[in-house]
């Protein structure tokens, strides 16, 4: 479900015209629909608390944007291990397979040759070509893989309209509840980030 | 400063008008000392990995500084040099390809020389990028992270160059693509049992996972240069596009684009949008442990499958076991000599950075080139040793007549130069002293690049120039397109280092971040 909804998502920064959108819940002042809430941490360990505490509120539509990962921030955020692996484990699949059917194939039945007087179907001069494609399709599902899950590339944001933003990529956290959460309110929202210690706290627009 | 906006202070220090050391260091280091604070010997405290109580805000000023700053002088001299070099390598290229392989000094004999010769070298300096990033990422060695960047980049160039040397070598560089997996025009496929398609298949998948375990490193970091060059825009601190001039400042252009619009982008386009969200850093450590899961078996097979082109024919001197193992000990020794032939200097050029890359890092890498140049010394005595026990008189004749012994062997200067380089001069690492001096490293590492040449040459040519009968004994002797064609192939290395060292961040930023204890998620560290 998460898949289709990832390929969904993607389909739609490109095509958004093909998706029926519902009427926003909450609009900003000037009348564009809110992204979402986000506040300004200053410390790893303030932000690693602050992550929990939105956990424990029980959102779901929200993120934690730091500028590199966090150690056991999977836990305090409660998500679950990513599906890249079992893609991954595929991709090795098809390389290994893609390598004995072109080696097999052309060696030992479509063209078989005479080079040097070895059997054609011997299995073992066929294993580095089996190793390389293998780990070949692997690499490939591991950046590919791991773009399409994280809906990437995708080079506007609405978070990229927030001016402090841009210091995420040095040394500030930040946390954003999306307004697409259920459970979104604006006023418990920010009483939450600002109990859990966030500073800067800014309504986002969507960017559409 | 005081009363400034604080995005404007964050502008202003990106825009380069602050010193690139923007913070002074709380305990100051007094150049010229040995200890930088880094080489405890105390198992139970840890060598911090980034000195000068760095912020990070320190950090990314200092790597993505030198990214963005106006070129510098000593940038521009050495590009030029190097380019011009590379220029003089790609000339040899063209007028081989226009007149033959007749150019270089090959005969009926010796027909691999110096084009496998160089390929080894180059592939073999290739193996530390892949090594430090993904093997020594699994054993979790986080000084890792100052050098890995640089490594990386380092090994595609070096494959760069090494895939040059294969695909001139073959006569008709037009019938090249007789190497790809698809029939010719006969229906004959090539040979999937012999060690040279392997190879091909090998080198191209190492240079493709080389490629893209760099690139995914770097989407992060390329962000951080986009977001610094679009908050210079907004704030109105951005420099005029300038020509960079021999002397003086450089000639600023009005209506041309300022550099931070460029930067903005082409990093933008490169860093995929990337907004270092939680949920995407979680998919990305995973495919980053991924990677160097599948490279380090990757890495360990490419150099194999390179000795296989030799070890699988029955020439006396290539047909032995030991190979494998020992081209990989070789590959790995030969690349971390490179890595601190590059860094060494990067360290006294661009004296911020030696708080990231401290003398622990350079002590590490000592030590194993010292373990590496250890086990190639065990591999020379071995294969040695076994070319007598073996019982087999070629292939003692092979080591003792054409190698070892002065009186007979015409390449003895070749063999005891690789001895001296590769076994004798990283023995002097055993000492403490000589091990933590940088300027005793690069030495021994310039040493161990020579004698890595050396080793592979004599692999090649001592063994193919003396056949089985007498009449088919030939020299060699490189023409001057031999030896320009290998000094242009560094000169490509080196234009595409320097073109790395300006434009692209060259530590690992979100890497370096982590090994800082203001990473940590508890409050007492």
């Amino acid at each position: 479900m998460s898949m289709l909804n990832t390929i969904t998502n993607y389909a739609a920064d490109y095509f958004p015209m093909l998706l029926r959108k519902d009427n926003p819940k909450f609009v900003t002042e000037t009348g564009k629909p809110v992204y979402g809430i986000v506040a300004e941490f200053d410390e790893t360990p303030k932000v690693f608390k602050a992550a929990q505490k939105v956990r424990d509120a029980g959102y779901s539509k929200w993120d934690l944007h730091s500028p590199f990962p966090i150690h056991d921030i999977e836990e305090a955020m409660g998500f679950k291990p990513t599906k890249l692996p079992l893609m991954a484990g595929g991709a090795a699949i098809v390389g290994v397979t893609i390598a004995v059917l072109l080696q097999w194939g052309t060696s030992a039945y479509l063209y078989p040759t005479v080079v040097q007087g070895k059997p054609f179907e011997a299995w073992q001069p066929f294993v580095p070509i089996m190793f390389e494609l293998g780990v070949l399709l692997t690499a490939f599902m591991c950046l590919f893989g791991m773009l399409a899950l994280n809906g990437l590339p995708r080079w506007h944001h609405p978070l990229f309209t927030h001016d402090r933003f841009a210091r995420v990529s040095n040394d500030r956290f930040f946390i954003v509840i999306e307004a697409c959460d259920p459970s979104f309110e604006p006023t418990k929202v920010k009483k939450l980030l600002e109990e859990a210690g966030g500073q800067h706290i800014t309504l986002v627009a969507d960017s559409d | 400063m005081t009363d400034m906006h604080p995005d404007q202070a964050v502008a202003y220090q990106a825009s380069g008008a602050v010193s690139a050391q923007p913070v002074p260091r709380a305990k100051p280091v007094i150049p010229g000392t040995r200890d930088d604070g880094t080489l405890i010997e105390d198992p139970g405290k840890r060598a911090p990995l980034v000195l000068g109580d760095r912020s990070f805000n320190d950090v990314t000023n200092i790597v993505c500084g030198y990214a963005e700053a106006p070129i510098p002088k000593i940038w521009l001299t050495a590009f030029t040099i190097a380019s011009t070099i590379a220029a003089l390598g790609t000339g040899m290229i063209l007028y081989l390809l226009i007149t033959g392989v007749g150019v270089w000094g090959l005969n009926n004999q010796v027909d691999w020389a110096w084009d496998i010769t160089n390929f080894v070298f180059w592939i073999g300096i290739g193996h530390a990028g892949t090594l430090i990033s993904a093997i020594l990422c699994l054993l979790k060695q986080n000084w890792r992270t100052a050098v890995n960047r640089a490594a990386e980049a380092m090994t595609i160039f070096a494959v760069v160059c090494a895939g040059i040397f294969p695909g001139i070598h073959v006569g008709r560089v037009w019938f090249a693509w007789f190497l790809a997996p698809v029939p010719n025009s006969n229906g004959i496929w090539p040979n999937f049992r012999s060690p040279l398609l392997w190879d091909v298949f090998a080198v191209s998948t190492y240079a493709t996972v080389s490629l893209l375990f760099w690139y995914m490193g770097m989407i992060p970091d390329m962000a951080t240069l986009r977001d610094r060059a679009a908050l210079r825009r907004h704030k109105g601190v951005s420099r005029m596009f300038a020509i960079p001039m021999p002397i003086g400042d450089g000639l600023a252009v009005p209506f041309a684009p300022r550099p931070d619009t460029i930067r903005m982008f082409i990093y933008g386009a490169l860093s995929l949008g990337w907004r270092f969200s939680s949920r995407h850093w979680h998919r990305y450590e995973k495919a980053y442990l991924m990677l160097a899961g599948i490279s380090t078996p990757l890495v360990l097979s490419v150099h194999s499958i390179v000795s296989f082109d030799f070890a699988t024919s029955i020439i006396p001197g290539w047909h032995t076991t030991i190979f494998p193992p020992y081209f990989v000990a070789g590959a790995v020794f030969g690349g971390f000599a490179m890595v601190l032939l590059l860094m060494i200097p990067l360290r006294v050029v661009l004296p911020n950075f030696s708080d990231l890359l401290t003398k622990r890092h350079l002590e590490n890498m000592a030590k194993i080139i010292l373990l590496t140049g250890t086990m190639v010394g065990f591999a020379y005595s071995m294969e040695f040793f076994i070319a007598w026990y073996g019982g087999n008189e070629y292939e003692f004749s092979a080591f003792a007549n054409n190698r070892v012994n002065p009186a007979k062997a015409p390449y003895w200067w070749a063999y005891w130069t690789m001895i001296t380089c590769n076994v004798l001069f990283p023995q002097l690492f055993w000492f403490r002293k000589l091990r933590q001096n940088p300027l005793v490293i690069w030495i021994v590492a310039l040493a161990v690049t020579i004698g890595m040449w050396f080793e592979r040459f004599v692999i090649i040519v001592t063994s193919i120039h003396r056949a089985f009968l007498p009449g088919e004994w030939h020299m060699f002797f490189p023409t001057w397109v031999d030896i320009l064609t290998f000094v242009g192939s560094c000169g490509i290395f080196m234009t595409l280092f320097l073109l790395f060292l300006k434009f692209l961040p060259v530590f690992a930023l979100s890497e370096l971040k982590i090994v800082m204890p203001q990473s940590h998620t508890d409050d007492h560290h």
